[in-house]
C-alpha cells in the first residue's frame, strides 16, 4: 500500500467528507424534496392540493387513524423512495440486458460526478468549500455532462422497442445541439472573469459585484454598465439551453408522454427507472449551482463576510448557495407548468438558428467592451 | 502521479483497446472506445494536464463518440454479429501492430530524450489553459487561422454536400 502514503492524508480525509456531505446529506435529499415541491408547486399553479398528508400508515397495523406528523405531507418522498425500492423489478424479456442494466448508473452517475467542480460555499474552519478546485471547472462541468448522454442513449436503444429509441435519438441530438449553444453563452463569462476555473469566477465576482448584478460591489462603472448586455443575453441563452440540457419542459421531447409513451424510460420500472428519475433532477440541480456560480456570485451576499470571519459566517455562505439554487429549481419548476411543449423540428430551429447565433455574436460583442473600456 | 493509479489506468486503458478489437459487437466496441478515452484523460489528470484531459473527455467522449454510436445504432448490426474471425487478416494485424510497437521502441532507443524520463514542469501551479491559449495565439498564430479556414471550408462543403437540391 505505498501509494496510500503518497497522498496528503488531511487533503484525502476533507475531501471525503465534502463528498459526503455534499451528495449524502445535501444534493440527495435536495433531489427528492424537488421532486415533492414539483408536485405542490404544480398542484398550486393548477389551483389543486398536491400530496400534503403522507404520514405513517398506522391504519396498516389496526389503529384507528393515520400519523402524520409532518406538515403538508413532507414525509412523501420517503414513501415514494420505499414504493420505488420495494416495487418489483422487471425486465422485459426482449431487451439486451447488460446495455439495459449499465443505462440507470450512466444516467445517474455523470450528473453527481459534476458537483464536484462546484464551489458550494467558502470556507468552512479554513478547509475551501469545493471538493476538486481545478482550473478547467468549467470545461469539466460542460465535459462530465456531455458523457450523461450515455444513458439516455444506450437506455433507448437497449430497450430494443420503438418509442424508447425515439426518445433515445431525440434526446441525443437534442443534448448534442444545445451543448454547443450552451458552451458559447459561458464564453463572455469567462472572457470577463479571465479564468475557467469555477473558484476564480467566483472570487471575481466577490470583488467585481456579481455578473448578473454588478452594482453588489457598490459601484457601477460605464464598464459594467455595458458589460450588462452581453452578460444579460448570455445568462438568458445559458438558461434556455440548460433547459433543453435537462429535457426539462418545455423541451422534454425525449420523454413527450402524449407522442412516445415515456421515452427513453419507457421498458424500466421500479428503481431503475428512479434512478433516471434521479439523474434528471441531480442534473437540474448541478445546473442550477452553475448558472448561481457564473451570473450570480456563488455563495456570495453583499455585506456577509466570507468564511475566514467564522465558521457560522462559512456555514451561511454554504446556505446561501444552496438558498441561490433552490430559487432557480422553483423557476424551473414554474417554467414547466406554464410554457407548452415545442414541436421538435422547432426546439432544433431555436437552438441552431437562434441561439447559436445569439451567442455567437453575444461573444464579439462581449470582446468588443472589453477592449474598448480597460 | 503515483505509479499504482498510472499502471492501474494504463492497463484499464489497454484493456479497453483490445475490448474495442476483439468485441463482434460494434456497440460493446464503441462503449469500449469511451471508456479507453476516459482512462486516458486519467493518465493527463495525472500529469496535471487537465486542459487536454478534459477536452479528451469533451471531444471525443462527448461529442465524437456519441455521434458514432448514433450510427451505429441506426445501422443493422446483426451483419457484423455473424461474421467470423477472418484468420489472415487477425495474423497480418498482429504483425503490424508488433512492428509498430518495434519501431517506435527502437526509434525511442535511439536519442537521449527518448530514454530518459523528462525533468519535472518548473513551478508547480502551472495555468494550462492560459498557457495553451498564449502559445496558440501568439507563436502559432498562423497556422492556428488556417486551420479556422480549413475548417469553415469544410462545414460549408458539409452543409452543400447534405443538400438534397442546388439552385
Amino acid at each position: 500500500m505505498d501509494f496510500l502514503n503518497s497522498i496528503p492524508w488531511f487533503l484525502m480525509a476533507t475531501s471525503l467528507a465534502k463528498t459526503i456531505f455534499l451528495v449524502f446529506l445535501v444534493v440527495l435529499p435536495m433531489v427528492s424534496y424537488t421532486v415533492y415541491a414539483e408536485r405542490r408547486v404544480s398542484a398550486l399553479i393548477q389551483d389543486r392540493l398536491g400530496p400534503n398528508r403522507t404520514g405513517f400508515p398506522l391504519t396498516l397495523l389496526g389503529f384507528k387513524k393515520d400519523f402524520s406528523p409532518f406538515l403538508g405531507g413532507l414525509g412523501q418522498p420517503v414513501a415514494d423512495a420505499v414504493k420505488f425500492l420495494l416495487k418489483e423489478d422487471l425486465t422485459p424479456g426482449h431487451v439486451n440486458k447488460p446495455y439495459f442494466w449499465l443505462a440507470p448508473c450512466l444516467a445517474m452517475m455523470p450528473a453527481l460526478v459534476t458537483l464536484s467542480a462546484i464551489p458550494f460555499g467558502s470556507e468552512f474552519m479554513g478547509v475551501k468549500m469545493v471538493i476538486a478546485d481545478i482550473n478547467v471547472g468549467l470545461l469539466f462541468m460542460f465535459a462530465i455532462s456531455s458523457v450523461g448522454v450515455y444513458g439516455i442513449v444506450l437506455a433507448g436503444w437497449a430497450s430494443n422497442s420503438k418509442y424508447p429509441f425515439l426518445g433515445g435519438i431525440r434526446s441525443s441530438s437534442q443534448m448534442i445541439s444545445y451543448e454547443l449553444c450552451m458552451g458559447l453563452s459561458a464564453v463572455p463569462v469567462l472572457l470577463i472573469a479571465g479564468s475557467t476555473g469555477l473558484s476564480k469566477i467566483v472570487d471575481f465576482q466577490v470583488r467585481e459585484g456579481w455578473l448578473l448584478a454588478p452594482f453588489t460591489d457598490g459601484n457601477l462603472s460605464l464598464r459594467e454598465l455595458l458589460l450588462w448586455v452581453p452578460v444579460g443575453v448570455a445568462f438568458i441563452t445559458f438558461t434556455i439551453s440548460m433547459f433543453a440540457e435537462t429535457n426539462r419542459l418545455p423541451f422534454d421531447l425525449p420523454e413527450s408522454e402524449t407522442e412516445l409513451v415515456a421515452g427513453y424510460h419507457t421498458e424500466y420500472s421500479s428503481m431503475k427507472f428512479a434512478l433516471f428519475f434521479l439523474g434528471e433532477y441531480t442534473a437540474m440541480i448541478a445546473g442550477s449551482a452553475l448558472i448561481v456560480v457564473l451570473f450570480l456570485g456563488g455563495w456570495h451576499v453583499p455585506f456577509m463576510p466570507d468564511g475566514r470571519a467564522g465558521w457560522v459566517w462559512g456555514l451561511l455562505n454554504i446556505g446561501t448557495f444552496f438558498a441561490k439554487v433552490a430559487g432557480l429549481l422553483f423557476f424551473f419548476i414554474w417554467v414547466r407548468w406554464t410554457l407548452p411543449r415545442f414541436r421538435y423540428d422547432q426546439l432544433m430551429k431555436l437552438g441552431w438558428l437562434y441561439l447559436f447565433e445569439i451567442a455567437l455574436v453575444n461573444i464579439f460583442l462581449t470582446a468588443g467592451i472589453l477592449a474598448l473600456c480597460k | 502521479m503515483s505509479p499504482f493509479l498510472f499502471w492501474f489506468f494504463a492497463l484499464l486503458m489497454l484493456g479497453f483497446g483490445v475490448s474495442v478489437v476483439i468485441n463482434r459487437n460494434p456497440v460493446a466496441s464503441a462503449l469500449s472506445l469511451v471508456a479507453s478515452f476516459l482512462c486516458l484523460a486519467a493518465l493527463f489528470v495525472g500529469l496535471n494536464a487537465f486542459f487536454i484531459a478534459v477536452i479528451q473527455v469533451l471531444v471525443y467522449a462527448g461529442a465524437v463518440m456519441v455521434l458514432f454510436l448514433f450510427i451505429i445504432m441506426l445501422l443493422d448490426l446483426r451483419a457484423e454479429q455473424r461474421r467470423r474471425f477472418n484468420l489472415v487478416a487477425l495474423g497480418g494485424g498482429t504483425l503490424v501492430t508488433l512492428g509498430l510497437v518495434a519501431e517506435l521502441a527502437s526509434v525511442l532507443n535511439r536519442f537521449p530524450l527518448g530514454r530518459n524520463p523528462f525533468p519535472p514542469l518548473q513551478g508547480s501551479a502551472v495555468d494550462d489553459v492560459r498557457e495553451v491559449g498564449m502559445t496558440l495565439f501568439s507563436t502559432h498564430n498562423l497556422p492556428f487561422q488556417i486551420t479556422g479556414v480549413l475548417i469553415l471550408v469544410a462545414t460549408i462543403g458539409v452543409v452543400v454536400l447534405s443538400k438534397r437540391e442546388l439552385n
